[in-house]
């Protein structure tokens, strides 16, 4: 089987952000990147199938400027087989240029399978797996939990609100991955030292004019500082009087 | 490096980088939610054993035609912090096996041997410990008792006892240094693989210790232990070639020791942050800042002069008394940061819940142990004086 994983590079969510210069993106300065959370558990649901059946190949792509390639190399050492690079000095905001450019790569690969994550934290569109698989004409399933492939068709679970979802869909197809498909491998230190050599080729994106860009990033208001309305039991009445009239949360 | 206050991570390469992340990864999923109870149990984890060889934390800087990651010594030693940055116990498993055991064996060992054990001890199927240190020698271990004896088949029989033996009670092979001939002197010393299961050897685990509890650390007495030809290790010779072995130790723990000190100085930060006394966080006071600021100081110097280390080693041009100086003066940094850091924790600190006062008592066996502080200390005099002041 020939499984095809775009992975995105990802600051890492848990430092605190600082808007750039441009008042557009992000200030990259100190913080720390790796690949996507739901794109490792793509490369990772992508090696599962490989590990049963040893003959399948693993194709990572990324598109961005040569750090990415930092991100392709991580998955390579995960296990996947080969790299390609979609170069471009960033990636843009909108998601449809994004997927013309992955598509334009992805149909010549002849993939049964194209795994994304389901969204990317960052920029929280989560429409470049859906968008890809609509330019590429292919039967699509979004978020999935499970999978199960057998000749030729694939059953995957979707967790909806109170219930699940089980949806079957034929080959080749495009598939988005939720948390809880799997835990992704840690790369072994021999799969750290077999990713340099591993083939990571590099292409120009055929990104085109983006139609959606941003035109502002503001971080949230600061939150007011809290009040103390007094102490233990006595203090209740006051508290309701306040949440009642103030807050107008009761 | 999390708090990477010195941007430590911009002379590392992407590789080293990434193997430093995924041992910290594998450290904080699988031992750090255990590894408080383990040492309260007096046990080393051994369930962990399995995924340390699949990721290939075994003698990674041995060549990958052994079965071995092939790494550098840059990533070798971020490996050593990121395991010490969870416990000194389980960097020292690691630090044995590969330093001690497998390095042994790679560089005094035949191919055939080779051939036959790297692979078996990188997958973790065979795991070594190494018996230098007795009972009445530990820093003069050129004055060691055991003896060798080749008999007229060309077997060896071999009686002794070794003492502070990591891994002792949990390998299947031995590492012993041994007297030869009748000459006594230290020229004589050479090493054996013996296998643990063999008539006349066996291990005790030594109770009662306060430190290194999740660490297996036992006694090994050898009574008339035959072994075949094919057990030395040829190229031994003299005590220089145990010294050898501890060199590649003590470069290790010269990391860990920072792994450990980190684990302090975060927690401790992270814990004057969260403390309110007197209406603020601790953080504010001037008493817990200067805590904070020294044990910084003195982990951004001794990262540095670990990474710095490990450059050299690669160039091949390290020597002993480098590692010296390192292990020395890391290993005493992070016994005091660990130290402040568990009183900066107050009551708190002294529970198993938080990780000061564990490594703290860990590292005072480090400071101990693979030549004592005061052992470096000498070298390092003879080192620039030209005087020897051990005898």
């Amino acid at each position: 089987m020939k499984i095809a994983v775009c992975v995105k590079r990802v600051p890492d969510m848990d430092v605190r952000f600082r808007i750039g210069a441009d008042n557009v993106s992000v200030d990259e300065a100190g913080l720390k990147f790796d690949i996507n959370d739901f794109d490792a558990w793509a490369v990772e649901a992508a090696l599962k199938l490989k590990d049963k059946d040893a003959g399948s190949e693993v194709t990572v792509i990324s598109l961005g400027p040569d750090v990415v390639q930092e991100t392709i190399r991580k998955a390579l050492s995960m296990g996947a087989d080969r790299g390609i690079q979609l170069k471009a000095d960033k990636a843009p905001f909108d998601g449809l240029a994004i997927a013309k450019a992955l598509s334009a790569e992805l149909k010549t690969g002849g993939y049964d399978l194209i795994f994304f994550g389901k969204m990317s934290p960052d920029s929280s569109n989560g429409v470049v797996g859906p968008m890809s698989a609509e330019l590429l004409g292919l039967p699509c399933v979004t978020a999935i939990s499970s999978l199960e492939i057998a000749t030729g068709r694939g059953t995957a679970k979707r967790e909806l609100e109170g219930a699940q979802e089980i949806v079957e869909f034929p080959l080749p197809a495009v598939l988005t991955v939720d948390e809880g498909l799997n835990a992704a491998r840690l790369p072994s230190l021999k799969g750290i030292m077999a990713a340099k050599k591993k083939p990571l080729e590099v292409k120009p994106a055929q990104l085109g004019e983006p139609q959606v860009t941003v035109r502002k990033l503001e971080l949230p208001p600061e939150r007011k500082a809290g009040r103390v309305v007094g102490e233990g039991a006595a203090a209740v009445p006051e508290l309701v009087r306040l949440l009642q009239t103030e807050a107008k949360v009761l | 490096m999390s708090n990477d206050f010195y941007n430590i991570d911009s002379v590392l390469s992407e590789e080293e980088r990434a193997v430093r992340d995924t041992i910290r990864a594998f450290v904080d999923e699988k031992v750090l939610p255990i590894i408080g109870d383990c040492y309260i149990e007096g046990r080393f984890p051994k369930e962990l054993v399995p995924e340390m060889a699949q990721l290939g934390m075994f003698g990674a800087n041995l060549p990958d035609e052994y079965g071995c990651a092939g790494l550098n010594n840059v990533a070798y030693g971020l490996i050593m912090h990121e395991l010490e940055r969870g416990d000194s116990g389980v960097r020292s498993f690691a630090s044995v096996q590969g330093a001690l055991v497998m390095y042994p064996v790679y560089a005094f060992g035949t191919e055939e041997q080779k051939r036959h054990y790297l692979p078996k001890m990188a997958s973790g199927e065979i795991i070594g410990c190494f018996g230098l240190t007795e009972p009445d020698y530990g820093s003069n271990p050129s004055g060691m008792i055991t003896r060798a004896l080749v008999q007229k088949d060309g077997s060896w029989v071999i009686n002794g006892a070794k003492m502070w033996i990591t891994n002792g009670s949990t390998a299947q092979v031995a590492i012993i240094w041994a007297k030869t001939g009748d000459d006594k002197s230290d020229k004589s010393i050479r090493g054996f693989i013996v296998p643990t299961d063999a008539p006349g050897f066996t291990a005790k685990d030594q109770k009662g210790k306060l430190s290194l509890r999740a660490s297996d650390t036992s006694e090994l007495v050898l009574q008339d232990v035959r072994v075949p030809a094919t057990a030395l290790l040829p190229k031994t010779g003299g005590i220089k070639s145990p010294l050898m072995c501890l060199t590649q130790a003590r470069y290790g723990i010269a990391w860990g020791a920072m792994g450990a000190a980190q684990a302090c100085y975060e927690e401790a930060l992270a814990y004057a942050g969260n403390r309110v006394m007197f209406g603020k966080p601790i953080a504010g006071f001037q008493l817990q800042q200067q805590r904070l600021a020294q044990m910084l100081t003195e982990l951004v110097k001794g990262e540095l002069l670990c990474v710095h280390l490990g450059r050299l080693k690669d160039a091949g041009t390290f020597t002993p008394q480098q590692v010296s100086l390192a292990k020395r003066n890391n290993v005493s940094v992070a016994t005091d940061i660990a130290r402040e850091a568990r009183r900066l924790l107050g009551a708190n600190g002294i529970l198993a819940e938080y990780a000061s006062m564990r490594h703290m008592a860990n590292l005072e066996s480090v400071y101990t142990y693979e030549g004592t502080h005061d052992i470096h200390t000498l070298i390092l005099g003879q080192a620039v004086t030209g005087i020897n002041a051990f005898e």
